[in-house]
């Protein structure tokens, strides 16, 4: 168990070097002027230019004074520094005060795909191949293939304009009531998958050897369902709901931009929008982090709930 | 195929006797011919009403992309702002959007843009994973591990976040450059899983009696991956890049409804989406409009290949 977590931390250390590295050298290398590009269609001064050149080790070139530039990036970015973006905000403040939106939207967007898909998923587990099971299955397939750039825009028509159901937009200090929408949007596409998982893993525990030893020892079927299906078939959902959150922080770029809900992903659309280079590497930076080691939280739980998996 | 359909069409026959177990009972229509693994999952496919509604979809959206001009007589180019949010009229039955164009054209021409991302992506993601998992696959040992480990990091990689830093680079591209960079991003980010796909089947495909009786006869690596084993991992990796086709597809509607992917000139489902949601309390047509497009390609591409991979799974039948 040790060494398996030690193996995939170090993976992931790997993992987040190739990653930083990539977004590094698009971003910033071989730009023709750095300074004028980070300034926009300003002009720049000469005084300007030479501090900026100083400040960003600019004047190392070659192969070399690239990974000078890329660890001072990494040594910043590990010591919480994100620099400036280009409206001169604190690109950490900004984060700090658009986390909690976010965080508050993917739990919503959990909690939903926890209550609705995980009960409709072991009501199909277990009248398979019923109306209902095919219902879900249809469904599911729907939510799955329609894309967000399209749920998020029609539920905003038909549930806040047409029909004004929920606020449509969000705004500054979101209630929870104007998340709800978002929340339920961004949450259908794990609905769907954790609905799909349950089904599965519940219809395949069903057939277990302990269900039936169970169901001779005269125990009623809730309790079967209840204690010793349910158990052992939310190990999978668990781990991809843990994979998920990780997902949800980062993904919520398109509903967040369309509810104009003020977290993560709504700073990043707006940085893309903008052309906010700084803003947009930072941001990214930071989602890549919290994706790989939020990875790695689940693969740990995944050991720790299954005794049955074994790692070296 | 032709191992894999002799086994299954013993199977087949055997099965068929039924309980007389005389090869040719009465009741069977003409002459006994062997059914091969891709004859019953096409006999299961016929069946299928959602595999015929996609199938249709994807023709449809197809000869779209191909020949606009046989679905609308209609310029999507031509916008007249005097027209700006106007109801249906002439050839525009879905009436004209916030600048003035005909809604339906630029619908339609939009598939154009959209097909030619998904097709393309999904080619250049096959040739990628082919390689990569056949390799991987069949040389196992170091070249696996460090493959495999190649796959790892890269799926770790969030598509979306990736594609917002690779397509920043060419931000003032043309239109040509920005189609062709849309593709190398999604081939660059999407072979993976289709990689782990080949991979899975090439190690179960060198293990058969053919290998070895190839082997025996002296062909080499190269011949073996080339005639034997690729012909029998390739379906479930087609199976595989149809249902990425919908999701690249998709992808580049998402991509270039955030204004990174494809710009105008270039017209594209992701851009009038964008466009009529900023509009939607005018008029809601332009947003819903794209938008019923997009889904309906996307879910195609989609219930395709779901449908074609649970014909050929014999896990499910």
């Amino acid at each position: 168990m040790f060494r398996y977590i030690l193996r995939r931390l170090l993976q992931m250390v790997l993992a987040f070097f190739g990653t930083t590295l990539i977004v590094y050298a698009l971003m910033f290398a071989g730009q023709t002027d750095p300074i004028q590009a980070l300034a926009g269609e300003r002009p720049v001064t000469a005084a300007q230019r030479a501090y900026l050149t100083e400040k960003y080790h600019l004047d190392q070139t070659g192969v070399g004074g690239f990974f000078y530039r890329y660890f001072d990036y990494v040594r910043s970015l590990l010591q919480g520094d994100l620099g400036q973006s280009l409206t001169g905000r604190q690109i950490g403040d900004i984060l700090q005060q658009a986390w909690p939106v976010t965080v508050k939207l993917a739990l919503i967007a959990l909690a939903v795909a926890v209550i609705f898909g995980v009960t409709a998923g072991v009501i199909a587990g277990i009248r398979r191949a019923s109306i209902f099971d095919n219902a879900t299955l249809v469904l599911t397939l729907l939510v799955l293939g329609i894309p967000t750039i399209v749920l998020a825009p029609l539920a905003q028509y038909f549930l806040g304009v047409r029909w004004p159901v929920f606020p449509p937009t969000a705004g500054a200090e979101p209630s929870f009531y104007a998340l709800l929408l978002p929340g339920i949007v961004l949450g259908s596409l794990s609905l769907a998958t954790a609905l799909r998982l349950t089904r599965t893993s519940v219809a395949e525990n069903l057939r277990a050897d302990y269900v039936r030893t169970a169901r001779s020892k005269g125990l009623v079927k809730r309790r079967i369902v209840g204690i010793h299906v349910l158990r052992n078939s939310l190990i999978p959902v668990v781990t991809f709901l843990g994979v998920e959150l990780g997902n949800l922080m980062s993904g919520a770029i398109i509903t967040e931009g369309v509810f104009n809900i003020p977290g993560v992903g709504f700073n990043l659309f707006r940085g893309i929008r903008t052309e906010d280079g700084p803003l947009v590497v930072g941001f990214v930076s930071v989602l890549v982090v919290v994706y790989l080691v939020s990875n790695l939280l689940v693969d740990v739980l995944y050991a720790v709930l299954d005794p049955r998996i074994r790692y070296e | 195929m032709s191992d894999f359909e002799t086994v299954a069409s013993s199977e087949n026959q055997a099965a068929r006797r039924g309980p007389s177990g005389e090869p040719g009972a009465p009741n069977q229509v003409g002459v006994q011919k062997p059914r091969s693994l891709a004859g019953d999952a096409w006999r299961d496919l016929r069946r299928n009403p959602i595999f015929w509604i996609s199938l249709v979809l994807v023709t449809v959206v197809t000869l779209m992309a191909i020949v606009p001009g046989l679905f609308t007589a209609n310029d999507p180019q031509d916008c007249v702002l005097s027209r700006q949010n106007a109801g249906p009229s002439g050839g525009a039955i879905f009436g004209y959007d916030f600048q003035g164009c005909d809604t339906y054209a630029r619908a339609v021409y939009g598939s154009r843009a959209s097909l030619l991302v998904g097709a393309l992506s999904a080619l250049f993601t096959g040739v990628i994973a082919l390689v990569v998992g056949m390799l991987a696959g069949y040389f196992g040992g170091w070249v696996d591990a460090v493959l495999s480990r190649v796959i790892d990091i890269v799926l770790g990689i969030p598509l979306l976040l990736a594609a917002i830093v690779l397509l920043k680079r060419v931000s003032t591209a043309g239109p040509n450059a920005r189609i062709t960079a849309v593709i190398f991003v999604l081939a660059v980010l999407g072979w993976t899983t289709a990689a782990r796909v080949v991979r899975s089947s090439v190690i179960t495909a060198k293990e058969q009696d053919y290998v070895a009786a190839a082997r025996m006869l002296g062909a080499g690596n190269g011949r073996i991956m080339w005639r034997h084993i690729l012909p029998n991992s390739l379906a479930p990796a087609i199976v595989v890049l149809t249902i990425a086709l919908g999701t690249f597809i998709a992808a580049e509607a998402t991509l270039s409804f955030l204004g990174i992917g494809l710009k105008a000139p270039t017209i594209s489902w992701g851009q009038d989406i964008d466009t009529g949601r900023i509009h939607m309390r005018e008029s809601s047509t332009p947003l819903i409009v794209p938008s019923a497009f997009l889904a309906l390609t996307v879910l195609a591409f989609i219930m395709l290949g779901d449908a074609i991979r649970d014909a050929f799974d014999p896990k499910l039948r």
